[in-house]
C-alpha cells in the first residue's frame, strides 16, 4: 500500500486539493475573504493540465452559481466556494439548482454579517444554509466540518450525497476552519470521469446533447400547471424525508451519562470539546453533541437524549441563536434549551461556554 | 395545365425535421416561431442534433424547449450565458447556444452577457430584440424606443424619466472575445434567409473555437405593440430598423497565436 | 415553353391566421379564409392558385411551420 500523504495545510487550500483528487470537473468562483485561497490554490495547481478539471474566475457570485447550474445540468461534478455575502448573491441560483434537482457543491466559509459585516469567522448563516436562503420549499444538504481534515473529507462526502440525491450540497465552514493550518491526510488521486462515463451515468436527466436513442432531456425548475408543480414539490419533500432518515451524521462526545449536553457545530464544536473536558474535570457530567450534517439535522438523536433525562441543552453558536431553534424543536419541551453565542466575528473560549452553561442551566 | 403533384420530390419547403409537433404557445405572427425554425434547420444542416445544448431564458421563449428536439436547460432570468459558459467549457465538443430576449440578455443579464462575450466563450447567443417585455404584459425594455408606449411608459418612453435605449450588440463589438456580432430580422422572407445564414455562420464559428457570437434578431411583439402581425412587421421596418440597423457589426478571426 | 408551378399544403390546425404569409407572397396568391379552424383562427388558403410559383416565401416566414410548399416544372 502506498504511504499516506500527510501535509500541513490551510482549510481553504485543502478544499482545492480534495476537489482535484476527488475528480471534480469544474470550479467556478469569485474572490471573497476569507476563502480566496480556494481558487488561488486551484489556479496554482493547474488541474486542467493534469486531471482536466476546469477552473474559472467568474465576474460575480451570481455568475459562478449559474455556471454551476450549466455544468451540473450536463452531469458534471462542479463546485464553487464563497463567503457569506457571496452566498447571499447565490441564493437565487441555489433555489434553481434545488428546483431543477442538480447535484453540485457549494462551500460557504462564513464571516460575520449582516451586510458587509466583518471578515472574521461567524456562524450567522445557519438559517440561510439550512432553511433555504433562496425562495421556495427546498433544502440543501449541509455539512459542517470542524477541522482541516473534515474540510478535506467533506468534499468527497458532499459530492457523493449531492449525486445520490441529485441535490446541491453545501459545506458550511467558517473563517476559522478556512484559515487554520492543520495536519491533513490527503486522499489518493481518483481518475476524473470521462465524458462517456458522465453521460452514461446522467443519461436519464442531463442535457449534454441528445443521442438518437433517447428522448430529449430538459433541465428546468418550471412547471406552470399548479397540479403538476405540487406533485414536483411533494416528490422533493419525499426526497428530503429520505435524507432525514438516511443521512444524518453527528458526533457524540461524552453523551452517554451526560446530565447536560452542549450542541455545537464546526469551529464552535471544536471549542466546546474543550469545555466538556473542563466540565468533566470539575465532576460535571457534560457532553457534546456535534451535528455534522446541519441538514438533515440530528433531531432524533437530540430527542433521544432529552427522553433519556438530560437536564438541559446549551446550543453554543457564533451567532445570536439560530441552531437553538432546531434543538428546541427536537427537545420539544422535555428540558430547558438555552443559547450562548458571540457575534460579529468574535469567538468564545471554552471557559466562557462553561460559565454560560452553569449560569443558564446548572445553577437553576 | 396539370396540377402540381403533392409528392416528396416536388417538396421545396416543409416544417424542419427537428421542430416538434407541439403547437406553439406564441401569439399569432410572433417572430419567435420563425427564429426557432431557423435554429432547428441550422442544427440539422450542420449535423449537430446529437451534440447541441440549448439554453432557454425567462420570458415568452422560456418554453423554447418544447419546440426543438434537442437537449435543453432552462436558465434563471438573465443568467443564460453564465450557464452556457460552464456547459461549453466542460463539454467543449458540444454546440452550446442561448436563446434570450432583450429583457433577459440586455437588462437583468447584462453582466453575465457582457462577460461571457469578453471572455470569448465559444457559444452563440440568439438575442430577440422586440423592444418590449412580452411575457409580463408589455412593459418597457432597455431597448424600447424613445416615445414608444408600453405598460410602464404609458405616455411614451421619455429619456428624462426612463433613460435612453441602448444597443448591446454594438457594445459587445468592442470586446476582443466577441468575434461575430450581427443584427438580423425575420420580418420578410429575404430577411429570414439572411438571418438563417447568420445563425449558421455563428454556429460554425462556435464549433471552430472562434469565440463569442451574438445574433441579434430585431423582432416584433405584435401583442405588446398592440398591432396586427402584418402591421407590426411594417412598424418594425419603419421604426425599429432606423435605430437598430441590420447587418454584420463585427466579423473577425481570433488571433491563432493567442 | 416550360412553366414552373407551385402549390402549398396548410396544416390547418396549426395555422393561427396571422396573415404574415399573405403579406409576404410576391405573387398575391394567398388570402385568409372566411372559415376558421378548431381554435377559431381563420386559416390561410390559396385564393389565386394559378399564380403560385412555389417560391416558398410563405413557408419560410410562417412562424408556426404550418405551410409545406411543392414546386413542379411543366414542359
Amino acid at each position: 500500500m502506498a504511504e499516506k500523504e500527510v501535509k500541513l495545510m490551510k482549510g481553504n487550500e485543502v478544499i482545492a486539493h480534495a476537489a482535484i483528487r476527488y475528480g471534480c470537473d469544474g470550479y467556478f468562483g469569485y474572490p471573497i475573504t476569507p476563502q480566496s485561497e480556494v481558487m488561488e490554490t486551484l489556479m496554482e495547481l493547474k488541474p486542467w493540465e493534469t486531471t482536466g478539471m476546469v477552473v474559472l474566475q467568474a465576474e460575480s457570485e451570481v455568475s459562478s452559481i449559474n455556471m454551476l447550474y450549466g455544468g451540473a445540468a450536463t452531469g458534471k461534478r462542479v463546485m464553487t466556494s464563497s463567503s457569506s455575502p457571496g452566498i447571499s448573491l447565490m441564493s437565487e441560483g441555489l433555489s434553481y439548482l434545488a428546483g431543477a434537482e442538480l447535484p453540485c457543491l457549494i462551500i460557504n466559509c462564513q464571516r460575520g454579517g449582516p451586510g458587509l459585516g466583518t471578515i472574521q469567522p461567524s456562524q450567522g448563516d445557519y438559517f440561510q444554509a439550512t432553511k433555504g436562503g433562496g425562495h421556495g420549499d427546498y433544502h440543501l444538504i449541509v455539512l459542517a466540518p470542524n477541522s482541516v481534515q473534515e474540510m478535506h473529507d467533506h468534499v468527497a462526502e458532499a459530492f457523493d450525497l449531492a449525486f445520490k440525491y441529485r441535490n446541491p450540497a453545501m459545506i458550511l465552514a467558517d473563517g476559522a476552519i478556512g484559515q487554520m493550518m492543520e495536519k491533513v491526510v490527503l486522499a489518493p488521486q481518483r481518475p476524473r470521469k470521462t465524458d462517456e462515463e458522465t453521460r452514461a451515468e446522467a443519461r436519464a436527466w442531463a442535457a449534454y446533447g441528445k443521442p438518437a436513442d433517447r428522448e430529449r432531456n430538459i433541465v428546468t425548475s418550471l412547471e406552470l400547471q399548479s397540479e403538476k408543480m405540487e406533485i414536483i414539490n411533494q416528490r422533493l419533500q419525499e426526497k428530503y424525508r429520505t435524507m432525514e432518515e438516511m443521512e444524518v451524521r453527528y458526533e457524540a462526545i461524552e453523551c452517554d451519562d451526560a446530565e447536560y449536553v452542549i450542541v455545537a457545530f464546526g469551529s464552535s464544536a471544536r471549542i466546546c470539546s474543550a469545555t466538556v473536558e473542563m466540565a468533566r474535570a470539575e465532576g460535571l457530567r457534560v457532553g457534546l453533541l456535534r451535528p455534522i450534517t446541519l441538514y438533515p439535522f440530528p433531531k432524533k438523536q437530540i430527542a433521544e437524549l432529552a427522553a433519556r433525562g438530560v437536564k438541559g441543552f446549551l446550543s453554543a453558536e457564533l451567532n445570536a441563536g439560530q441552531m437553538v431553534e432546531d434543538v428546541r424543536l427536537a427537545v420539544n419541551g422535555k428540558a430547558p434549551v438555552e443559547h450562548y453565542g458571540r457575534q460579529g466575528g468574535m469567538l468564545f473560549n471554552p471557559d466562557e461556554v462553561l460559565a454560560a452553561l452553569k449560569e443558564k442551566l446548572i445553577k437553576k | 395545365m396539370a396540377e402540381v403533384e403533392i409528392k416528396a420530390e416536388n417538396r421545396v419547403y416543409a416544417k424542419p425535421r427537428l421542430m416538434l409537433d407541439n403547437t406553439m404557445h406564441y401569439c399569432p405572427g410572433c417572430s419567435h416561431g420563425t427564429v426557432h425554425k431557423l435554429i432547428a434547420e441550422v442544427i440539422d444542416e450542420l449535423g449537430l442534433a446529437d451534440r447541441t445544448i440549448g439554453i432557454s431564458p425567462v420570458g415568452c421563449s422560456v418554453f423554447a424547449y418544447n419546440y426543438i428536439d434537442i437537449d435543453w436547460m432552462e436558465a434563471a432570468h438573465g443568467r443564460a450565458l453564465a450557464v452556457a459558459t460552464a456547459a461549453k467549457r466542460l463539454n467543449p465538443d458540444r454546440m452550446v447556444f442561448t436563446y434570450q430576449g432583450d429583457g433577459d440578455l440586455s437588462a437583468i443579464g447584462t453582466a453575465e452577457s457582457i462577460h461571457a462575450a469578453a471572455r470569448g466563450e465559444n457559444v452563440v447567443a440568439i438575442y430577440i430584440n422586440n423592444a418590449i417585455y412580452g411575457m409580463t404584459g408589455g412593459q418597457m425594455a432597455p431597448t424600447t424606443l424613445l416615445g414608444m408606449k408600453t405598460a410602464t411608459t404609458p405616455y411614451g418612453r421619455d429619456p428624462r424619466l426612463n433613460g435612453y435605449p441602448y444597443k448591446i450588440a454594438e457594445m459587445m463589438a468592442h470586446l476582443d472575445g466577441a468575434t461575430y456580432i450581427t443584427r438580423q430580422s425575420v420580418h420578410k422572407p429575404a430577411n429570414v434567409r439572411k438571418c438563417k445564414a447568420a445563425i449558421k455562420k455563428a454556429f460554425q464559428h462556435a464549433m471552430d473555437g472562434q469565440g463569442f457570437s451574438l445574433v441579434e434578431v430585431v423582432s416584433t411583439c405584435n401583442s405588446g405593440w398592440k398591432l396586427s402581425p402584418v402591421a407590426a412587421n411594417e412598424w418594425l421596418e419603419q421604426h425599429m430598423l432606423p435605430y437598430y440597423p441590420l447587418g454584420d457589426i463585427k466579423d473577425v478571426k481570433l488571433d491563432p497565436t493567442r | 415553353m416550360a412553366k414552373i408551378k407551385g402549390t402549398i399544403v396548410v396544416d390547418s390546425e396549426r395555422c393561427k391566421g396571422c396573415g404574415v404569409c399573405v403579406a409576404s407572397c410576391p405573387c398575391d396568391v394567398l388570402a385568409l379564409s372566411s372559415e376558421v379552424n378548431g381554435k377559431g383562427y381563420p386559416v390561410v388558403r390559396m385564393a389565386r392558385p394559378d399564380a403560385c410559383t412555389g417560391c416558398a416565401s410563405c413557408g419560410v416566414i410562417c412562424p408556426d411551420s404550418c405551410i409545406t410548399v411543392y414546386r413542379q416544372k411543366f414542359e
